[in-house]
This record gives C-alpha cells, structure tokens and sequence, in this order.
C-alpha cells in the first residue's frame, strides 16, 4: 500500500471568527452556526430539527434566541433560528439565557407543538430519551393551556414492515425526510397535505425500501416513528446499555446495544466519527435475534457411535472425545469463517499450529483462489491502516472493483454516497448501474464478469483515486493483481473490502495456510523461529498448507483424517455439494457453533461457542482498524472459541498457552505485525480474454452475482420485520440477452447450472450483452442451487424449471 | 425522699385509674373472629380492572413496575393479534406478578397506571407459610367477571375502535346533579 500523503485540508489554517452570545466572546470557526457556537460556551440552545449531519432548515422554529446585533451594528427585527444563521464578526446572540424575549419566544413553540401532541409519554416509546419531554422540561410552560380536542389520525401508519409512524406525536421536523434523502438517497417518505394535517406520509404503492430507514427511527426527536420490533417492549430507563461494533458487515460500525434480563432488546448506531458517524444498516440494527433462536446450541453434543446420534455430553467428555478423535487422525485442518474476532482466530491460528501441528487453516468460507492467496498474505495481512473512511471523501476518484457497497458494506456506501455529494467521482466496474451506484452519482465501467483486470488495466486513474477491491475479485484471474499494478503505476491508493466481520480480523490473525500470526510468513525460517520462541514452542509446521479449496478436496478424497470447522455456512463455498461430500467423508468432524447448521449434523463432536453479544473481543474493518468491543450479555454462560481450543488442546496435551479473550489479545499484541521479510506477491496476468465473453453462446450467460444486504443469512434468521423489506429478487439482463434466450422481461426466468436451477422474475437492464446478474442468496442460495459461483457461465431459460 | 402524697395517694389513684377501665367498652379488635372493615381507601391487595366487556385494561406497559419503590412487580407484555386478543389496542400485559413479600403497599404503582387498570382494594389479609403463594399472578390479581363480562380472549365487543373504550363508551351513565360540585 502507498503511504500516507500529509492532507492538504489538514493543514490549511481554519479562519476565526469572533462573536458574543449571552455576553460571553467566542472565537469559531468561519461558517459555524450559531447554535453550535453556543454549544462552545456552554449553552443548549432547545431544538428539533437540527442535526449535526442534516443540512439545517429551519423547520420547527424551536432554536429562537435574539440578535441583537448582526454584525453590521444592526439588529434582527425578531427572534431568529439559531440553526440556520451563521456567524459573523462582532456578531451579538442573546439566548435564553439571557434574553426574555428569546425564552419566551421558545416557550410559546414549545406551546405550539405540543398544541396537538398527544399526552401520552407512558405508554410512548420515546418517553425517557426524548428531545421533546426533556425540553418541555427544561424550556417549556409548567402549565398547558390547551383543553381542546387534539388532533388524531389512525395509529400506527406503517411506512413499511419495519418502521411505523404514530403520526400525532409528529413534530414535523422533517429529519427523518431529510435523512432519507440526504444521507441515505432513498427519499420514499415526504411531508404531504398543509396546516393542521400536515403530516409524513409515503406513497400507498411504494414500499419503503431503503436500507438504512431504521436511522429515521433514532433521529426522529419524538416518538412518531418507532420500529415493529421493540415498539412497546421495553422503556430506555429499563435498559442496560453497551457500546459495540456490529457483527454484519466489514465496516466495525458502532453500535449500542440495549438489553434486560439478559435479552436483547434493540440495537442503535453508534457515535463514531472516524466510522460510521452515527448511521448504521437497517441489517446492523435490527438483525440481532439470530443467537436466540430456537436452534441454538447450548451443551456439547457428542455423536454415539451406536445409535449414530448426537447426544448431549458434559464439556470434560466432550472435550475429550474431540482430542481423542484429532490425536488419532492422520491428517487435520481447520476452517475458520469469516465471523471470528481477532482474538478467537488467533486462537484458531494457534491452535492449528501448535496443538494440530498443521499449517491448513483457511478463514475464507467463499470461492477462493492461489493468487487471492498470496495477495492477502503480502499485501493486506497485518499492514496498518492507510485508507479510511474520511480518506473517501478527500480523494478526487474512487473506483469500485468487484464491490457493491450498497449491499456488502452498507456504511461504507453512505461514506461513499456522503463524498459524491462533496464531488468526489466514483466509479464501478461492474455489469449495470445499481440503484446504489445510482445513489452515489456513479459512472458505470460495463464490465464483464471475468475481465475486471482488463477493465482496470485500461481505466484512466490519477494519483489521488481510491481503488476499493471487493472479495469477489478472488475467483477472477488476474483482478487483483491489476489491482496492485494499477496502484503502483498510478499512485493510487487502494484498501480490500472484504464482506465478513472477522475477515480482515482472521488474516492478521494468521488463519491462512501460508501465514501466521501479524503477517509472519510460514515459508520463512526466522519468522517460524520467532513465533515458535514467542509461544514457547520448538518448532513449527514449515510446509505452506491447504486453502479452502484444498482442505475440501482433501477431506473428499480422504486425504483429511480430521476437520475442525468453526461458522461456516456450506452453501458459501465454492462447491457446495463436493464439500457436504468432505464433511460426511471425513472420518472425524469437530464443529465449533453458536446454532445447529449443516456442519453441526454431520460433526463428530459439537462444541457450542458464544455469539459476539455473549463474548468481548475486536473486529479488524477492512481499514484496518481494530474495533474492540465488550462482552453485553455479562451473565451468559456459552464459552468463548479460545475457551474451547484452549480445552481441547490441554486435552491433546499440547496446550495453546491461552485462556482466555484478554490473554489472546496480549499474546497477539505482543507478538506484533513482522517486521522482516513479507510474502512477495507475484502479479498473475489476466485470463486471455475469452472470445465468448459478452456474447449469448448457445443460452449460456455468464453469472454476476453478490449477496443483497438482507437476504437468507442466517444472521438475519428471526428478524421477520427487517426480511420483509428485503428487494425483491429479479434477475437482470440486457434486452438482447433475454431476447436471444428467449426470456419475457416481467416473466420467471431460469438459470441452469451444474447441480440445478433457480428462477428468478426477469427484468430488463442496461447491461452487457451476455451476462446475467441473480442475488446470491434470496429465496434460493445460487452457489447451492447452481453450483456456479460469481464469473461462471449458466444457461438461462425463459419460464419455471 | 418521696413525699407523703407519693407514699400513700399516688397508689391508690393507679388502682382508680384500673378500677374506671373496668366498665369502659375493650378497644381490642377480636381479628380473626370478628373483622372490622377497613376505611374506605386503605390500600389492599391490587386488582387488575376488566372494560365492561371482560377485556383486560392492562396494556402490559410496565410503568407500575418502574414506580415501585419495592421492585415487587413483574410485567411481561406481550401483542394481541387477531385471533387472540386480551385488551383493546395493540398490546397487553401477557405476565403478571406481584411480590406480597417485597411490597408495602404504598400505591405508587396505582398512580403510575395510564389505564387504571391497576387499583387496590380493602383485602389485607395477605400472609402464608411460603414464598411461591405469595407471588400474585396475573389470575390472582384479575378483577372477576361481573355480569356482562366475558373471559378473554374475545374481539372488542364495545367498540371496533379502540379509543372508545378509553372516552368510556358504554360505560353507565352517572347521573349528576346539577349544581355545584362536592369534592369526594
Ligand atoms: S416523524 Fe419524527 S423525524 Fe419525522 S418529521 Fe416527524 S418528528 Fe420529525
Ligand atoms: S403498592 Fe407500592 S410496593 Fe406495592 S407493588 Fe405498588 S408500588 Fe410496589
Ligand atoms: S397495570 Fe397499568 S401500569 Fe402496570 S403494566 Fe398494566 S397498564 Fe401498565
Ligand atoms: S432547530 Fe432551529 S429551527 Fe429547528
């Protein structure tokens, strides 16, 4: 990766500007509003409709102070919104706290909203945390004057299955309007009808598909708009609150999770500025009943070799039989998953090097490939953070490579969407324009799927671009080399995004068959002696193991004795079919899981872990920065991933030497990122681009395909409300294309690959002639269905198979 | 030195004082043999109110359980949906518990109440030889079922529209007399 450029904007001197408010003189920066300033000296000036990330508008008329003075020695006639009017030289603000007239002015607001806002904070969700009973509080009437009838409207009006508006508790300050449109491009929601019905309402026939309209929720300064899932649960004072990172997606987004009696009860964004500022997914937000439901494992089970049944076991047995089952079998491995933290995946790396004595330890739960490989181990693994977030919105391109950040890093697209808007340019290599590149003003380089090297190679980029490479860009031969050699030649910079939690976490963790921990390469002789001296170990393995793909194969052909597999979801693998084959075939299957899956029925021995809300630990985002977080649920009693390895490997009687997430986190800190000699990456060249490409050869398309935000993932399993605002699945290809494979645009459609078919509703799009874009795991996963993963070629058919 | 007064009067004025007591009516109430109804407003064991149709008034909000001082109180709420319904509007108090062994009865959790679906009444006579007993569920704190009443679930017999429960549509008309007020 390049270094780090000194910023321009980081350096420039901000231009002072000095004004008094309350008699108090402060000095702010040049265009700072008025509201703010007072914030510096100490004044909360009452508000609803500003946000610090909102544009400012004006709309609810709560901000009122008096300016006497404007800067130009005159004064404003009447009291003005502090939110909108910028300060000037000499300037002079009198707020409430000086000025009668200012406090009177926000009484008699206050007054007016709450002329036909219900009474009703007991029974509101708001109540407790809400801008409005506090600033009736602080800064209203004691006493209201009004005894007419209040305004009703039926309750509650559904924006869409997720997010309900009581639309009396409304008090038209428009966040929620402007958020839609500003923050997250997706303006479904707008204030209809004038005067007393003035209301926020949303078209009868389109649904409130945006992604991030559980933001709305948060924002909203009143309790108008709540969501189905916690409506009426439970009060915030009743809640015990703990900051943490979510588990959805590579972003480390922060959020607070609010729970009781031992439950979780929401989940809200948190303040990071560096991050996600204070926006989070619809999916961060309301996906968070997965570890509770109905399948969750809670004791180790054991499979009796008798009945060919798993039975619940006590954790010395299971322990035991798991140590026993790995000590006998000739050859091991480990998959990881993507969803460790740091802490855990050390564990694993540990575990697998020191207790199995193996190097075949692969987190990438997904197509992969040698060069990906070797990429990920010379130029990601263990290298400091370089690009961020706010990067994004410095640099003159961005340029999006194998990647639909709408879909697989949902705050990583609102950063990007926030930086178009600021001129940032961006551009995606990629089949069609999505409704996010859309979004994000984007410009759209067609490509094929298969010749995003090529694509890449040709694009005209300058020294202040940011490439973000996807993970998808593993299975295309050549991509991310053209990644690397576009960077170098153009002075780019460049970060890799992958799509799970624990990802980037596992490789500077050292789950990957060529590396070990922070980097350190197997293949070199000093950093195996310097990671054996450091775990106090003679030797280590020295030959480079099996990736994913091997490690399946291997275990199919029964070269594998013995596998341990932590969260994997079978369907996400290259071949699904041949790796159910490994995992039946393999004499002694060890699962690591918080739920039952498709490993759990075939394991040997079930050891169940603790999902991320019952455990601490750190997420690596794809910037690379750690995002430690606590453990919320402090009284669970599930047992952390290094717990287990930990008891296994006593048992095997070669110990990892930690206990515990904290001593892993020492461990791994102390042992550092390697300074000697990486991994050197070979460039690979791309594949010789195929005559075929492009073209309908004989019904055969080639397949573009990613995972939608929300769709079949089982991290989604129990958040009914948030599924039912997934896309609906299409599939899409240019009208030649379903032309020439005789397909109906708005008819079903089938793919057709080696093990099956899926069908799809057709829809026309600006695409490349032959290719077809399918989500990858709504309603039907494609890689199981299939058996074709992103890049492939199937058949498409018009009608139902 | 006590004095002569003290020698020899103060005695004998004690047994006087013994003496009048004698023919005086005894103060003692002979609980549990007879029992004395207790004012009107004393603050017994609580009730959970029904609407005139049998429906619970609880809504499941758990604000009493925030008011008690005691931490006594338990409420789980829960949604009604069509087919099962429990209380007009969205949702109701699915469990209910009441610890007679933490609270005291001071009727914070009475004043908390937005429905008043929580009032006490005049039963004092809470005391048992264990824990579990005196626990209240939510079966033991429900009002009975006066004339007119049926046991939910059933739909909103009232009204379709839940807001007429709350303005008290059909409920018996007070007669008031026109005039001043009184205060109760
Ligand atoms: S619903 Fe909430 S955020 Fe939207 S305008 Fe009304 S009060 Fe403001
Ligand atoms: S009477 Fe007082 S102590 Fe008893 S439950 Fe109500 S609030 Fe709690
Ligand atoms: S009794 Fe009243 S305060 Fe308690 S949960 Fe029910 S409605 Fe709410
Ligand atoms: S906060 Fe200033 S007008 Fe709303």
């Amino acid at each position: 990766m390049t270094v780090t450029e000194p910023n321009p904007t980081d350096t420039t001197p901000v231009e002072l500007v000095t004004l008094t408010i309350d008699d108090v003189e402060v000095s702010v920066p040049k265009g700072t509003l008025v509201i703010r300033a007072a914030e510096l000296i100490g004044t909360e000036i009452p508000r609803f409709c500003d946000h610090p990330l909102l544009a400012p508008v004006g709309a609810c008329r709560q901000c009122l102070v008096e300016i006497p003075d404007a800067g130009n020695g005159r004064g404003m006639p009447k009291p003005q919104a502090s939110c909108t009017i910028e300060v000037a030289p000499g300037m002079v603000v009198r707020t409430q706290v000086t000025s009668p007239v200012a406090e009177k002015a926000q009484e008699g607001m206050l007054e007016f909203l709450l002329a036909n806002h219900p009474l009703d904070c007991p029974v509101c969700d708001k109540g407790g945390e809400c801008p409005l009973q506090n600033q009736s509080l602080s800064h209203g009437a004691s006493e209201s004057r009004f005894i007419e009838t209040k305004r009703l409207f039926p309750k509650p009006l559904p924006l869409s299955s997720n997010v309900l508006l009581d639309r009396e508790r409304c008090v038209l300050c428009q966040r929620c309007t402007r958020f839609q449109s500003e923050i997250a491009g997706d303006p479904f929601i707008a204030l209809l009808e004038r005067g007393a019905q003035q209301q926020i309402g949303i078209a009868p026939d389109v649904p409130f598909g945006s992604y991030f309209s559980g933001n709305t929720i948060q924002i909203c300064p009143v309790g108008a708009l709540t969501s189905a899932d916690y409506r009426f649960r439970s009060r915030p004072f009743d809640l015990i609150s703990v900051p943490s990172v979510s588990e959805h997606d590579a972003c480390g987004s922060a959020i607070r999770v609010d729970h009781r009696r031992g439950k979780v009860m929401r989940r809200l964004a948190g303040d990071d500025p560096e991050v996600n500022e204070e926006w989070i997914t619809d999916k961060d937000r309301f996906a968070f009943t997965w570890s509770r439901q109905a399948d969750r494992l809670t004791t180790p089970l054991v499979r009796n070799p008798a009945t060919g049944e798993l039975e619940p076991t006590s954790w010395p047995g299971a322990l035991a039989v798991a140590a026993r089952g790995l000590a006998a079998a000739a050859g091991k491995a480990v998959l990881t998953g993507g969803r460790l933290t740091v802490e855990d995946a050390y564990a694993y790396a540990k575990f697998a090097r020191v207790a199995l004595g193996t190097n075949n330890i692969d987190f990438r739960a997904r197509p992969t490939s040698k060069e990906e490989t070797e990429f990920l181990a010379a130029k990601v693994a263990g290298t400091p953070v370089d690009v961020t977030f706010a990067d994004l919105e410095r640099a003159t391109a961005v340029v999006l490579v194998g990647l639909e950040p709408e879909d697989e890093a949902g705050t990583l697209f609102l950063r990007l969407r926030k930086a178009s808007r600021q001129g940032v340019q961006v551009f995606a290599l990629g089949t069609h324009t999505t409704r996010g590149l859309t979004k994000m003003n984007g410009t759209l380089v067609p490509t094929v799927p298969g010749q995003e090297a090529a694509a890449l190679a040709e694009l005209a980029v300058s020294p202040g671009t940011i490439i973000l490479a996807g993970e998808r860009l593993a299975t295309i031969p050549g991509a991310l080399s053209a990644v690397a050699t576009k960077a170098t030649e153009s002075g780019a910079r460049w970060a890799w995004v992958p799509r799970r939690a624990g990802d980037r976490s596992a490789l500077d963790a050292g789950c990957l068959p060529n590396l070990l921990p922070g980097a350190r390469p197997v293949a070199s002789a000093e950093a195996r002696a310097d990671a054996a001296a450091d775990w106090g170990v003679p030797s280590l393995p020295d030959e480079v193991g099996l990736d994913t793909d091997a490690i399946i194969a291997a275990a199919a052909s029964g070269e594998l004795g013995a596998l341990v597999v932590a969260g994997v979801d079978v369907d996400d693998l290259a071949d699904p079919a041949l790796a159910r084959d490994a995992l039946r075939s393999v004499d002694f299957l060890v699962s690591l899981e918080v739920r039952a899956s498709a490993v759990t029925a075939l394991a040997d021995v079930v050891l169940p872990v603790a999902p991320p809300v019952e455990k601490a630990g750190t997420f690596i985002n794809w910037e690379g920065r750690q995002r430690p977080f606590h453990q919320v649920l402090i009284d669970a009693p599930a047992l952390t991933d290094v717990r287990v390895l930990a008891g296994i490997a006593e048992e095997l009687g070669r110990p990892i030497g930690i206990r515990t997430t904290a001593e892993a986190a020492a461990e791994w800190r102390e042992l550092g990122p390697w300074d000697g000699k990486r991994i050197v990456f070979r460039g690979r060249k791309p594949a010789a681009a195929k005559t075929a490409a492009g073209k309908v050869v004989a019904g055969r398309v080639v397949l573009d395909t990613w995972k939608q935000l929300i769709d079949g993932g089982r991290l989604q399993d129990g958040a009914d409300f948030l599924r039912q605002t997934a896309r609906e699945p299409v599939l899409r290809a240019s009208e030649a294309t379903l032309t020439a494979c005789g397909v109906q645009p708005g008819q079903r459609a089938t793919l057709t690959g080696p093990s099956g078919s899926a069908s799809f509703i057709a829809e026309a799009a600006f695409m490349p002639e032959g290719v077809v874009w399918a989500p990858t795991n709504s309603g039907v996963h494609l890689g199981a269905a299939l058996g074709v993963a992103h890049g492939g070629r199937v058949s498409l058919t018009g009608g139902e198979r | 030195m006590s004095t002569l007064k003290e020698t020899l009067w103060d005695p004998v004025a004690g047994f006087g004082v013994t003496f009048r007591t004698m023919f005086k009516k005894p103060v003692t109430e002979k609980y549990p043999f007879e029992k004395v109804p207790t004012a009107p407003r004393f603050h017994g064991r609580h009730q959970l109110n029904r609407w005139p149709d049998g429906l619970e008034k609880c809504v499941g909000c758990e604000l009493c359980a925030w008011a008690c001082p005691a931490d006594a109180i338990y409420v789980e709420g829960a949604s009604n949906t069509e087919d099962e319904r429990f209380s007009p509007g969205e949702r109701y108090g699915r469990v209910y518990q009441i610890n007679y062994l933490r609270c005291i009865l001071c009727g914070l959790c009475i004043e908390a109440c937005p429905t008043r679906a929580l009032t006490m009444t005049n039963e004092y006579e809470l005391a048992d030889d264990n824990r579990a007993a005196l626990i209240y569920e939510k079966d033991d704190l429900l009002a009975p079922l006066l004339p007119g009443m049926l046991e939910p679930p059933h739909e909103m017999l009232i009204s379709d529209d839940h807001h007429d429960y709350y303005r008290g549509k059909s409920l018996p008309i007070v007669e008031t007399t026109s005039g001043p007020e009184t205060a109760s």
